[in-house]
C-alpha cells in the first residue's frame, strides 16, 4: 500500500490516483469518502459533530464538512455527477444508557446527518459501515473505491 | 470571569494541586483494593488537543480501557480513567488471581472488576476534592469501553465540542512498572467553565 495521507479529527483532504487516505479510530465521530473513479480523485473527511453553529472550524461538522469536500474535489477536477460516497463510524462506544441520552445517540445523529448532507449534495452512498460499539480506523483507495475498515481488535475488512 | 482555558499561574497550581490530591487519593484506595504499591506521576493541568492526549496514551489505535464517569451536582463534567492493557492486567491478576486475558472477549466478571475500579477511583478522587472544597458533586455509574484510545476519546471530544477543539485536563498518571511514563495510566478530570469558576471561588483565587 502507498503511503496514506492521513486525516485527523475534524480535517479533510483530497488526494489523485494513486493514493491512500486514511483516519485513525474513528469513535462516535463519522469517516466521510467521496471519489470519483473517472476523474480519479477522492477525498476523505472525518467528522466530529452533526450541526455547525457559527462555529470557525467547517471541517468539524457534518453539515459543512461535506460541501467543502465536495468543494475541494471539484477544483481537483471531480465531477460532482460522478460522485461516490462511502461512510463508516458513528459508534456509540459507552453504554451510557442513564447517563446523557443526548451523548449517547450522537453517533447515530452524526450519520444521519452526514446522510442529509450527502442527499443534499446530490450524492449516492455506495457503501456503509455504521453505528454499532467498536471503533473503526479507514483507509480509502482513491484507485479503486475500496474503503478497508480496521478495529481494534484487528478485524480488517473492505466496504 | 476567566476565558475558558486562560488561568493564571496560582490558578493553574490550585489546579494541579486539585489533580494531585484527587489522584493521591485514587491511588491508594487502589493500591490498598489490590495490595500493591502504585507509583504516580506528577499532575499536570493543560490545554490539550484530544489528538495529542492520544498521541500520549500509546497513538491513536492504541487498545486501552476506558471508563467513564459522569460528575454532576455542584461541579459538573466528566471524568475519565484511561487504564493501558498492561496494568489492567495487573489489576485483575491481584483481584481475580488471573492473568492472562482476552480483551475482545471481556466476561460479565472483567466487566465488573473493570466497574468497580471505576467506582473506586472515582468517588476517592472526587470525595477528596468535595471534602477540601465543601461541594456537593455526584457521580455516574461507569460506562466501560474497552476499544482504540482515539474513538474513545471521541466522547468526551464530542461532549466538549462546542467549547472548542482543546480542553483543560487536569491529568493524573499512574505509572507502570516499566516506567514509561508517556504511556502511563491516565485520570483525566473535564469541567465545565462555570464549574471551574465556582472551583476556583472556593479555593479563593477567583
Amino acid at each position: 500500500m502507498e503511503k496514506a495521507v492521513i486525516v485527523g479529527i475534524s480535517d479533510l483532504a483530497v488526494a489523485k490516483a494513486p493514493a491512500v487516505v486514511a483516519t485513525y479510530a474513528l469513535g462516535s465521530c463519522v469517516g466521510i469518502c467521496i471519489f470519483d473513479s473517472v476523474a480519479r480523485v477522492g477525498g476523505l473527511s472525518h467528522i466530529l459533530l452533526p450541526k455547525r453553529n457559527n462555529n470557525d472550524n467547517f471541517m468539524k461538522f457534518a453539515d459543512s464538512a461535506i460541501p467543502l469536500l465536495v468543494q475541494k474535489l471539484e477544483q481537483s477536477g471531480a465531477h460532482r455527477l460522478r460522485m461516490k460516497a462511502k461512510i463508516a463510524g458513528g459508534a456509540q462506544m459507552f453504554n451510557v444508557g442513564k447517563m446523557d441520552s443526548a451523548l449517547g445517540n450522537i453517533g447515530q445523529r452524526n450519520v444521519e446527518s452526514v446522510k442529509a448532507a450527502l442527499q443534499s449534495e446530490k450524492i449516492r452512498i455506495y457503501a456503509e459501515d455504521t453505528g454499532k460499539d467498536f471503533g473503526r480506523s479507514v483507509f480509502f483507495n482513491v484507485e479503486t473505491g475500496v474503503m478497508q475498515i480496521k478495529t481494534a481488535f484487528n478485524k480488517i475488512y473492505d466496504i | 470571569m476567566v476565558e475558558y482555558g486562560k488561568f493564571n499561574d496560582i490558578q493553574l497550581d490550585v489546579l494541579k494541586e486539585i489533580g494531585n490530591i484527587g489522584s493521591g487519593n485514587a491511588a491508594s484506595s487502589l493500591a490498598l483494593m489490590i495490595g500493591k504499591t502504585i507509583d504516580m506521576a506528577v499532575p499536570r493541568v493543560n490545554m490539550m488537543h484530544y489528538s495529542d492526549l492520544a498521541q500520549a496514551l500509546g497513538g491513536p489505535e492504541n487498545l486501552i480501557v476506558g471508563i467513564m464517569i459522569d460528575v454532576s451536582d455542584d461541579l459538573q463534567g466528566t471524568m475519565m480513567f484511561l487504564l493501558q492493557k498492561e496494568f489492567t492486567h495487573e489489576v485483575f491478576n491481584a483481584l481475580l488471581g488471573t492473568d492472562s486475558r482476552d480483551f475482545s472477549a471481556l466476561s460479565e466478571m472483567d466487566l465488573s472488576v473493570i466497574q468497580e475500579i471505576g467506582n473506586i477511583l472515582s468517588a476517592s478522587y472526587l470525595n477528596a476534592i468535595a471534602s477540601l472544597t465543601g461541594l456537593k458533586i455526584s457521580i455516574s455509574v461507569p460506562a466501560i469501553c474497552v476499544d482504540m484510545v482515539g474513538a474513545i476519546l471521541s466522547v468526551p471530544a464530542i461532549k466538549y465540542g462546542d467549547i472548542g477543539d482543546e480542553v483543560l485536563l487536569i491529568e493524573g498518571a499512574f505509572v507502570g512498572r516499566d516506567d514509561k511514563e508517556d504511556i502511563t495510566t491516565k485520570l483525566i478530570l473535564i469541567l465545565e467553565e462555570s464549574s471551574l469558576a465556582l472551583l476556583m471561588g472556593r479555593l479563593g483565587v477567583a
